[in-house]
């Protein structure tokens, strides 16, 4: 460490800081805390036997991966399912979020707070008790244990992403670029295609991704509504890892996280600080 | 006129889907509570404190203590990465702490199922450690288990709400009282905290009713007895199909829920007013 020109130095450094020392030590425990249980994740999902008292794997191998992975495992059925789901849900989703977070941008609504709000309410309540009688409606009309009833309790959970971000995205665009296309002739549909489309894309594809991670990892739902018709990669996840095969449930474990993890890391690039800030309002 | 008109078209097919397929379901929900037999009245709810009582005290506890944690470390660890002076270690907290907070549930049930088993790489790591003897080591997944899973995956969330307030607050009270001499912890708790308390409850209400709904991670870390009330509503239906008693405690967890944005309300207005 080296100190500073010009600042007055009360006391003298030397060249170590011992604030290290408890420092380290907390960011440690939290770094286990943290880590532990991903790294215990990894062991498993390469693990070909690993039993009591031993505190690591015996033997490591990728056999449980080519079961996994097998044309006639179920887990690649499950992995269809839940990307074709993820998929729709994303298409429908911003089919509906689109013209409604352009007009809660631009459009003077009444009752605009309310409506943003409503979106709100699937998340604000706990959600379970809607789900079962879900089923139940899905039920009496065919749609349980079909994609098609998968995909819409999906939406219904994840429009409030895809509506306040298309929201916020939209109105983080310059109203006068809009004019401007307008004045030199351009229709209000061309305007939109060509002007504010294009400018809102970073924030729709934010929230696009936000919606097919939703869809992707969502569990309640999917166990009312979809099993076991349609299997889905957290339904074989919780299948597997109840009747006890861990290398399974941790290798599905795995496929879920990292598109999540993947897209922590990258989220700051797609929403701005221009749209971030007029989320939700 | 027609701008407004406009306007209500392209946003209702969007707010059909959440009255269809949100709204009436819950509405048929809260109805379908008072209905046993054919009848109104409140046989269900009987019946559901009768078997469950324990579990609906349980699930309070638990999704009480958990946010109680969880808002204290996110206190912490927002604090720290306001008021940290440390370039170096405020960096590393940041990129550190936000690790969970995409990990879905069901991954985290998974993952800390393995990891706090009696035999789990927690306890082979502290004997490995000799920081624990065999005999001493014991399993998590109980009551802990689940508060443990909670607090993984819902810390970052609030941190993350509650560190953007605190980096939107005006610098200069806080440089100022640090140069009167005050304690980075008294700036926190006298200057920042009451400046972001609302963002705080905000984060933590929404913390408690994802809490109060997840379905998964009692499923996978303690489902037997006594276990939290969403368990309970999946194995009435699954096991008995009793949809009445099921949305009897379907409704006892959204009155819990009630109970707690009530609060907030009071407290907002209070403040308004």
């Amino acid at each position: 460490m080296t100190a500073l020109t010009g600042t007055v130095e009360a006391r003298p450094r030397i060249g170590l800081d011992f604030w290290w020392l408890p420092r380290a030590l907390i960011l440690g425990l939290l770094a286990f805390a943290i880590f532990g249980p991903l790294a215990n994740l990894a062991l498993w999902a390469v693990a070909e036997r690993w039993y009591f008292p031993h505190a690591l794997p015996l033997e490591y191998g990728f056999s449980f991966w080519a079961r996994v992975f097998s044309p006639r495992g179920n887990a690649m059925e499950s992995l269809t399912n839940s990307i074709v789901v993820a998929l729709l849900t994303v298409t429908v989703s911003l089919a509906l979020a689109i013209p409604a977070g352009y007009a809660l941008a631009r459009l003077k609504l009444p009752l605009r707070r309310l409506i943003l709000l409503v979106f709100m309410i699937p998340q604000a309540f706990p959600n379970l008790p809607v789900y079962v009688n879900v089923a139940r409606l899905f039920y009496e009309i065919g749609l349980n244990g079909t994609i098609a009833g998968v995909v819409l309790v999906h939406v219904t959970h994840g429009l409030v992403f895809a509506v306040w971000i298309a929201t916020a995205s939209f109105s983080a665009v310059d109203i006068e670029l809009e004019q401007a296309a307008r004045c030199i002739g351009a229709g209000a549909l061309q305007a939109f295609r060509d002007v504010t489309l294009p400018l809102a894309m970073p924030g729709l594809m934010a929230s696009a991704i936000f919606v097919f991670l939703e869809s992707l990892d969502e569990f309640t739902g999917s166990y009312f509504v979809g099993a076991p018709d349609v299997n889905m990669l957290p339904l074989l996840l919780y299948s597997a890892g109840a009747g006890g095969n861990y290398q399974i449930a941790s290798i599905t474990a795995l496929l879920l996280l990292v598109p999540s993890i993947g897209f922590m890391l990258v989220v700051e690039r797609f929403l701005k600080a221009d749209v971030l800030s007029r989320v939700g309002r | 006129m027609s701008k407004r008109l406009l306007g209500l078209v392209l946003v209702l097919p969007a707010l059909a889907v959440i009255a269809l397929l949100f709204l009436f379901p819950l509405g048929i929900s809260i109805v379908g509570a008072f209905e046993s037999d054919r009848r109104y009245g409140l046989g269900n709810f009987e019946k559901a404190f009768a078997l469950y009582s324990q579990d609906v005290i349980f699930t309070m506890a638990i999704v009480g203590f958990s946010t109680l944690v969880i808002g204290t470390f996110s206190v912490a660890i927002a604090g720290y990465l306001t008021l940290g002076e440390n370039p170096r270690a405020v960096a590393i907290l940041r990129w550190l702490y936000r690790w969970p907070m995409f990990i879905p549930f069901i991954v985290v049930g998974q993952v800390l199922r393995t990891f706090l088993a009696k035999n789990g790489l927690m306890n082979n790591i502290l004997i490995g450690a000799s920081i624990l003897t065999p005999i001493q080591a014991s399993g998590f997944l109980d009551w802990r288990g689940i508060v443990i899973a909670f607090v993984w995956k819902q810390t970052p969330f609030v941190t993350l709400l509650l560190a953007g307030a605190m980096a939107s607050l005006d610098r200069g009270t806080i440089e100022a009282a640090r140069n009167l001499g005050a304690s980075r912890l008294r700036i926190l708790i006298e200057i920042v905290m009451p400046q972001v308390a609302t963002t705080l409850v905000v984060g933590l209400i929404l913390s408690f009713v994802t809490m109060m709904s997840v379905l998964s991670v009692p499923l996978m870390i303690n489902a037997q007895s006594p276990t939290m009330i969403t368990a309970d509503i999946a194995f009435r239906i699954n096991a008995y199909g009793d949809y009445g008693v099921a949305n009897a405690l379907g409704l006892i967890s959204l009155g819990v829920t009630a109970c707690v944005a009530w609060i907030y309300l009071r407290q907002t207005m209070k403040e308004r007013s």
